[in-house]
């Protein structure tokens, strides 16, 4: 490739001096822009020594809070728009279906939405003053048993009408009574997950649930405004890849489950790992919509960028930019790792395309 | 294991793909679905393999109604046209797959590998990945991984559609071969008809969503049922016509052809194979027909040439063999054509019932009358 590039370049013929300029321009920019200010917040961090600095990061109370809760934000943001990510790629990479257009545009919504407004439209669904917010408060805890039981019955009707036997010969015992297995089995699943949510009093009681101002709203707000990262890097994979050796493996005999496992995700697995990353440091790094619905209480709902905020707004420069060296160390780890995966990627396709000249020469 | 399909319709959209098709394969036949591209012959295939649904209509195999089984369950080893090998894997996990899904005891896996290697002669490149391999031998890899789990029915979809001449050639031969050795039924889609009389036992040819003949490679040669299947098999001139009391008018002109088959009065196609075609310099009572030469080809076997008549200006093309004596012929010259083993055809193209034990084409008939 470099080659190529070079030879291109060199056909392009241009008088030295201008080729010089613009290379020297770029370099600029980029000293300017981003050389000079990244080291800055490593130097501004150390400033009063590396004892203080350590200090500042694991013991300052408010400090430390803000890192662990961003590490349980950041990591449940980013799983559930794996999960998705992963099936709504699928769905519009796999099949057509009224809506699908839709659907692709709907994905990049929370890209073209100012997260301050995303934000709002959470404080707006589940706010003190908003449609849902008094109810979960009132009694939020107390509909959570049969939430998460009804999801569980949900779950296994799903599960048995997926893995019935089509064909009429292979319906044995509990798969030849639909209407009975769903009822009964459910009912069963019901009581089975229901009992001991309220014997071991699962969710607290006289307590009432907080999803604005709390982790639940910093979870849904990061979530909203990271998901098109692995939906967007995984559609045109799985696009690209079709429907050929997937069919295959079901005419091999494997099931669905196989199939998702051994042939889907190591085909897309480059494309995942990219969305993840990318996802990841985006969903750290949030500021805008977290902001909005976080209500600032230090200690609890402050995330790494907000205690940033706070610190600077404190005059605690060394404090501030201690934070800020943290999310800068993520930032170049996501840029090594993409460049990873670009190398590995490359070589994937290098080593590949290479015994195939071998052979056709 | 022999399969019988019955009535089985199958629409897209507005597109009807299959028309009620029936068909019996019997147990150890190689048979091809041949036809034009949307005549549908894929998409019987993948009804026959469970990875499409049939709108109404069965398929039975054996005796049993797998209409509505997965294709997971319907032991059918599938070759797809673009292969469809499994890029992260090697040619020989490839190959396991089947069994390792199916829960083989690993040495049983590693025996039953070894085997297709070596049946593939591929021995060698076993740790290849798919994009490593050459297109004959992806083709081969894929061969093999459906066979592996000794499938009852091997489907091939256009298998030798993506390769070049030379190796499409070779593969032919060896797939033939192959059916001879291991004797599992197997039925594979092509548009080439070489290709179908080359290596198949029996041969569907369909058309617009239906079967038009079914019969050995010889019978649908040398008896084909309709005028599409008299056209699609080689190369043909088609004169449109009428015929009245067993004589066929040649479109408005005054040209007359017996006719020996029972058609009825009416429209109709008349079809002469190009190497059926005589042209002579001088005319005779053979060779009624006035035509001017427009293009001769001398390259090849043989020699061809493209007429054009004087009287309504449609164009015939002949093949003329050298070896029997061509006559000069100058393009602009005017020749006289003569017409051997005619076949008339109703112009409804209605499938006639079982084909006319009467072989009409063994007799020459051109004459001009009037």
């Amino acid at each position: 490739m470099s080659a190529e590039g070079t030879s291109v370049r060199n056909s392009q013929n241009d008088a030295v001096w201008v080729r010089r300029t613009l290379t020297g321009f770029a370099v600029l920019v980029i000293v300017v822009l981003v050389i000079i200010p990244l080291v800055n917040v490593f130097a501004q961090a150390l400033s009063e020594g590396f004892g203080t600095y350590w200090d500042n990061l694991f013991h300052d109370h408010d400090t430390f809070a803000a890192i662990k809760l961003t590490m349980i934000v950041a990591p449940t943001a980013l799983l559930l728009n794996l999960i998705f990510g992963v099936t709504a790629a699928w769905a519009i990479a796999k099949f057509s279906f009224p809506g699908r257009t839709l659907l692709t545009a709907l994905i990049d919504l929370p890209f073209s939405v100012s997260p301050v407004v995303a934000g709002l439209i959470f404080v707006l669904i589940f706010g003190l003053q908003g449609y849902l917010g008094p109810f979960l408060r009132r009694d939020g805890y107390s509909a959570m048993p049969y939430v998460l039981s009804l999801l569980a019955v949900a779950l296994y009707v799903l599960l048995y009408l997926g893995l019935r036997p089509i064909n009429p010969l292979e319906l044995r015992g509990w798969w030849r009574h639909p209407w009975l297995a769903t009822l009964v089995g459910g009912g069963l699943v019901f009581a089975v997950t229901f009992a001991p949510q309220i014997y071991f009093e699962l969710w607290p009681r006289d307590t009432s649930l907080k999803i604005i101002f709390a982790t639940p709203g910093l979870i849904l707000a990061t979530a909203f405004i990271t998901f098109p990262f692995v939906a967007r890097e995984l559609i045109p994979v799985m696009e690209a890849i079709g429907v050929e050796e997937e069919l295959a493996a079901v005419s091999l005999g494997a099931n669905g489950w196989q199939v998702f496992w051994q042939i889907t995700v190591p085909n897309i697995k480059w494309g995942l790992i990219y969305g993840i990353i990318l996802c990841n440091a985006r969903a750290m790094g949030e500021f805008g919509a977290v902001y909005v619905v976080s209500g600032h209480i230090a200690g609890l709902t402050d995330t790494m960028p907000l205690r940033i905020e706070k610190l600077f707004q404190e005059y605690n420069l060394p404090g501030s930019f201690a934070v800020a060296s943290l999310l800068t160390l993520v930032a170049l780890l996501t840029l090594l790792a993409k460049i990873g995966v670009d190398r590995a990627e490359a070589n994937r396709i290098k080593t590949a395309t290479e015994g195939t000249n071998e052979l056709r020469s | 294991m022999s399969i019988s399909i019955d009535r089985v319709y199958k629409k897209f959209g507005n597109f009807t793909a299959l028309d009620g098709v029936s068909l019996d394969v019997p147990d150890g036949t190689l048979l091809a679905l041949l036809g034009p591209s949307g005549s549908g012959k894929t998409t019987l295939l993948r009804i026959i393999a469970g990875l499409e649904v049939a709108d109404s209509g069965t398929v039975i195999s054996d005796g049993e109604d797998i209409t509505q089984q997965s294709a997971r369950h319907r032991k059918v080893g599938f070759v797809f046209q673009h292969y469809a090998l499994f890029r992260h894997m090697t040619v020989a996990e490839n190959i396991a797959y089947g069994l390792k899904v199916r829960k083989a005891p690993r040495k049983q896996i590693r025996e039953r590998v070894d085997e297709m290697l070596h049946l593939i002669r591929l021995e060698t490149l076993q740790n290849r990945y798919p994009a490593q391999l050459s297109g004959g031998q992806r083709q081969r890899v894929a061969l093999a991984r459906a066979l592996a789990a000794q499938p009852s029915v091997l489907l091939l979809d256009e298998p030798f559609g993506a390769l070049d001449a030379k190796v499409r050639q070779e593969l032919r031969q060896w797939i033939r071969r192959l059916h001879d050795e291991i004797h599992v039924t197997s039925i594979f889609v092509t548009h080439d008809q070489e290709e179908a009389f080359e290596v198949a036992d029996r041969v569907v040819v369909m058309n617009h969503a239906r079967i038009e003949q079914i019969g050995t490679p010889q019978d649908v040669y040398s008896h084909p049922a309709t005028a599409f299947v008299y056209q699609f098999l080689g190369n043909v001139t088609t004169f449109g016509g009428t015929v009245r009391d067993a004589w066929f008018q040649l479109g408005q002109t005054s040209t007359y052809l017996p006719v020996t088959e029972p058609v009825r009065n009416g429209p109709a196609i008349a079809c002469v194979r190009n190497h059926d075609v005589k042209v002579y310099t001088q005319p005779n009572s053979a060779a009624p027909i006035a035509a001017r030469i427009t293009h001769v080809n001398a390259a090849g076997s043989v020699v061809r040439v493209e007429l054009e008549r004087t009287d309504d200006k449609s164009r015939i093309a002949a093949e003329l063999c050298k070896d029997n004596g061509v006559p000069p012929l100058q393009p602009g010259a005017t020749a006289y054509v003569e017409l051997r083993n005619v076949r008339v055809f109703p112009s409804d193209a209605a499938p006639p019932h079982p084909s006319p034990a009467v072989d009409a084409t063994r007799q020459p008939v051109a004459r001009a009358v009037g």
